[in-house]
């Protein structure tokens, strides 16, 4: 088969392109290639798909009825194992060839499973896709000492919806700090405190070095010597783009699919988006994967419409960490980075767990962390972005980062 | 044609605090009198003007609320499919059912457009109360407006454009605009005069014995407009065809040697829709004065130079003159204000049925004012707010009022500067010009408060 448009992916980074090809060039053919067999869904719903807050019918980003609407050839089921630049061809799992002009590889990411003896030889559960969601929530039911492997934002989600199940949860964690990719030691500290008053136990600081099976149970073994029992193990150490498909193809690659701030790889007519680019981070310059869901989205776009030669497509302003994360009715959110040197400020209120911090660096803004304190995340990455000097206004941040930044923003950019 | 959309506008200048929005939001949301609930926020400015940030003016009030993006990043962010664009109305719904509160919506919008309730910690936001925005019902200022134009260009995208593709105005020319709304509006129904100037020039009368529209059109002279379309229009009534007679002339054609046929066929109340586009001057013929030129305009008939610095004498006040022939329907209208002018349109047209209208828009000229092309509707826009041209319909019934009251108006100076046919100017005649601008306002609202005591 033939098309103008090939899309590889079927999550935020692709389906955005989808949107901004669509937007720009109505009639050109289009392709949606996807290794998944379910409608499309963003990986970040699957903790309410395990929790039974979200239906897995509903969760549906697409359907069959927009596909047809905007004229793309759905193709489920199918995943991405060739790439042929030079013939402009791409090979799926079924055999089939797809000639293109214009190829988006938005093939996201897989996880990634540590190399710890004997794991590979026991039951785990992982929680990536919507199969994965779908079985690990059956088995959550039956669970009574699940174990956690990764404190990231995956697995303290699915360590809340075991310990909401009535489970004794154990999470572990080989970082200080759970959560330690966004949140600093106090934000972390008060995270934690959370789950151990609800019952959960967080292991911090510790390595797993072997995991062993006896009977129906798994023996997680601990650096210190220690051993966990577990009748659920979820391995959630992170994720990392599976890029095999690129063997042989010219398309350079180190973690990720090395892009420029245009999305472009370094072939001609292919593009990459999402969790499996490795596109400019906006403090360091650097190429790095930030695989976070408003990042997807954002690469996405631009590369769509660079693809359909939309006059109106804009540079990648460079990647900021960003993310919000509720636990038992608490939520806490952070938006950049800390750099080095950055003058801190702070605000704690350990008495109601309400916690505040704001990274300025040359008077700029560079991160605002908080949990219990709300403040419009979108707007501070805003002001990070345009690198705004909040030298004059530090104290009011800090004291009402609600009003000041809406006033900012009201003023700024109305 | 695509959708376009209702909008809320806020104008901080017109802003009190009093509060009365977000109280009105809260109520109609949450049934609360709690304002931290409303999916508005004025917010005073207590930060210093200017200071740190360059990025706007200063102003007393800011605003915090949804703006119903057009490519909604809330939307684009949410990994429950529980936010979407409604295509009909422009509004971003937000299901509460799918809805997982993961907060992620809020690190997407820029404008803090979405935020979590504080009462139950669930996102909430603006979704325009069905077309019937309560915020904007409860503001004593007028600083919230439901601005509602975007239904006006819903519905013209149905209708048949009346004039033929490929009218030749200049780069920039609004002309156009007015021409293709106008005709579109009045229907196919119409017998269309349109005596020399700009409107003819451009190709609307047609070339080689094809005619620029697809009605009826005629190229009267100058002088006899109003006469020849009151004849034609008398002999379509005599023969029982219910059509609309309109003119569509420039302002020389209608202030100078037509001022004759159309004060003539005003006063008899002949059952005409005269539409004037003022650009001040003879226009289509090279830039020649006309007796709407403004004082102190260059034109090539009012050099500048050693001697003359523009034109000598003051605009003749053509819409007033009229209101003094008490026609069924006179109004003033902006394309910078389409709403506005379609309002005004609506009920000129229904006048035009039973005696004289006139409608009187302002169009500034590119080509002989001297501005960039894309500036027009901003052109049209400064000269409102600094009170130059005001808005305002009358009828006999009625009489006068301000359609578009401006409170604190900008110097007339900002609408000077912003073209090069006053480059010239003299403080001295920058300040004849804002005397200029203040008495006519006083006339005008002179007339407006007779018309409002009665």
């Amino acid at each position: 088969m033939d098309t103008r448009y090939l899309v590889v992916g079927s999550s935020h980074a692709a389906l955005e392109a989808v949107a901004a090809i669509r937007m720009h060039d109505p009639d050109g053919s289009l392709a949606l290639v996807t290794r998944d067999r379910h409608p499309p869904y963003s990986p970040t719903v699957l903790p309410y798909v395990v929790s039974g807050r979200s239906v897995p019918e509903s969760v549906r980003l697409r359907d069959d009825r927009y596909f047809t609407a905007n004229r793309v050839t759905y193709l489920p089921g199918r995943a991405l194992v060739r790439l042929r630049p030079e013939h402009g061809t791409a090979t799926l799992s079924d055999g089939a060839t797809i000639a293109y002009d214009k190829l988006l590889l938005a093939t996201g990411a897989t996880p990634a499973i540590p190399p710890i003896p004997g794991l590979d030889r026991a039951a785990y559960h992982v929680l990536r896709t919507l199969d994965d969601a779908l079985a690990l929530r059956s088995a959550i039911a039956t669970a009574r000492r699940p174990v956690v492997l990764g404190g990231g934002l995956v697995g303290m989600h699915a360590a809340e919806n075991l310990v909401e199940a009535g489970a004794a949860v154990t999470v572990v964690e080989m970082q200080p700090r759970v959560l330690g990719a966004y949140f600093d030691p106090i934000a972390a500290g008060l995270i934690e405190r959370a789950f151990v008053a609800h019952g959960a136990r967080i292991v911090t600081g510790r390595r797993v070095v072997a995991v062993s099976r006896e009977d129906a149970a798994t023996r997680v073994h601990l650096d210190d010597g220690d051993t966990l029992t577990t009748d659920l193990l979820l391995v959630a150490t992170g994720v990392k783009p599976d890029l095999a498909y690129l063997a042989d193809s010219g398309v350079a690659h180190e973690a990720g699919i090395l892009v420029d701030d245009g999305m472009r790889t370094s072939v001609a007519n292919v593009w990459a988006a999402g969790d499996c680019a490795q596109a400019r981070d906006f403090l360091t310059g650097r190429p790095i994967l930030n695989a976070i869901l408003p990042e997807a989205a954002e690469q996405g776009r631009l590369a769509g419409m660079a693809m359909a030669g939309d006059p109106g497509t804009r540079s990648y302003a460079g990647g900021v960490p960003l993310n919000t994360y509720r636990f038992f009715g608490h939520h806490a959110i952070a938006v950049g980075t800390v750099p080095a040197g950055a003058a801190d400020h702070l605000r704690h209120d350990a008495a109601h767990g309400r916690y505040l911090r704001i990274a300025v660096a040359d008077g700029r803004l560079h991160g605002m962390f908080g949990v219990d304190v709300f403040f419009d995340g979108g707007v501070m990455r805003q002001l990070i972005l345009r690198r705004t000097d909040v030298s004059a206004v530090i104290d009011r941040l800090l004291a009402d980062p609600l009003r000041t930044g809406r006033e900012l923003m009201s003023r700024m950019w109305k | 044609m695509g959708h376009a959309y209702a909008t809320i506008a806020f104008e901080a200048a017109r802003c009190d605090g009093c509060q009365d929005c977000m109280r009105a939001c809260a109520t109609a949301k949450c049934g609360s009198d709690d304002i931290s609930r409303a999916r508005l926020q004025v917010l005073p400015a207590v930060l210093p003007a200017g200071q740190p940030l360059d990025g706007g003016a200063p102003a007393s009030f800011e605003l915090a609320m949804c703006r119903q993006c057009g490519d909604p990043r809330c939307v684009a962010v949410c990994p429950a499919g529980a936010l979407a664009k409604d295509v009909e109305t422009g509004v971003i719904t937000r299901n509460a059912d799918t809805c997982v509160d993961c907060l992620l919506c809020t690190v997407g919008c820029a404008y803090a457009g979405i935020a979590p309730d504080p009462a139950d910690g669930r996102v909430a936001k603006c979704d325009m109360c069905d077309g019937a925005p309560a915020c904007v019902a409860a503001c004593p200022t007028g600083a919230l407006r439901h601005v509602t134009t975007a239904r006006i260009y819903n519905e013209v995208g149905d209708w048949e454009d009346l004039f033929a593709p490929g009218l030749a105005g200049c780069q920039g020319c609004n002309s156009e605009l007015v021409m293709r709304h106008a005709l579109r509006r009045v229907g196919p129904d119409t017998v269309l005069a349109t005596p020399p100037g700009c409107v003819p020039g451009m190709g609307s009368v047609g070339y080689n014995g094809l005619t620029g529209t697809k009605v009826p059109v005629f190229h009267p002279l100058l002088t006899n407009t109003a006469a020849m379309l009151a004849g034609v229009k008398r002999q379509y009534k005599r023969v029982g065809r219910d059509i609309t007679a309109m003119a569509i002339a420039g302002d020389g054609g209608a202030s100078d040697v037509g001022f004759q046929s159309l004060s003539g066929a005003a006063e008899r109340g002949e059952e005409i829709l005269f539409l004037v586009i003022d650009n001040e001057g003879y226009m289509n013929t090279g830039m020649q004065r006309s007796s709407c030129t403004p004082y102190g305009a260059w034109t090539s008939t009012t050099p500048v130079g050693r001697e003359t610095k523009g034109k000598s004498q003051d605009a003749k006040n053509l819409p007033l003159l009229m209101v003094g022939h008490r026609c069924a329907y006179v109004a003033t209208a902006s394309t910078a204000f389409m709403q506005d002018f379609y309002d005004k349109l609506d009920k000129a047209i229904a006048a035009s049925k039973h005696g004289f209208a006139y409608l009187h828009v302002y169009s500034p000229c590119t080509t002989g004012w001297r501005f960039p092309t894309e500036r027009n509707i901003a052109v049209a826009r400064t000269a409102v707010e600094t009170n130059f041209v005001m808005l305002w319909e009358f009828t006999p019934q009625d009489g006068l009022h301000l359609t578009h009251p401006i409170e604190s108006p900008r110097p007339v100076a900002d609408y000077l500067k912003a073209m090069g046919r006053f480059r010239h100017l003299t403080d001295d005649q920058i300040g004849h010009i804002q005397a200029k601008v203040e008495e006519n306002r006083a006339v005008i609202a002179q007339i407006a408060a007779g018309a409002a005591a009665r």
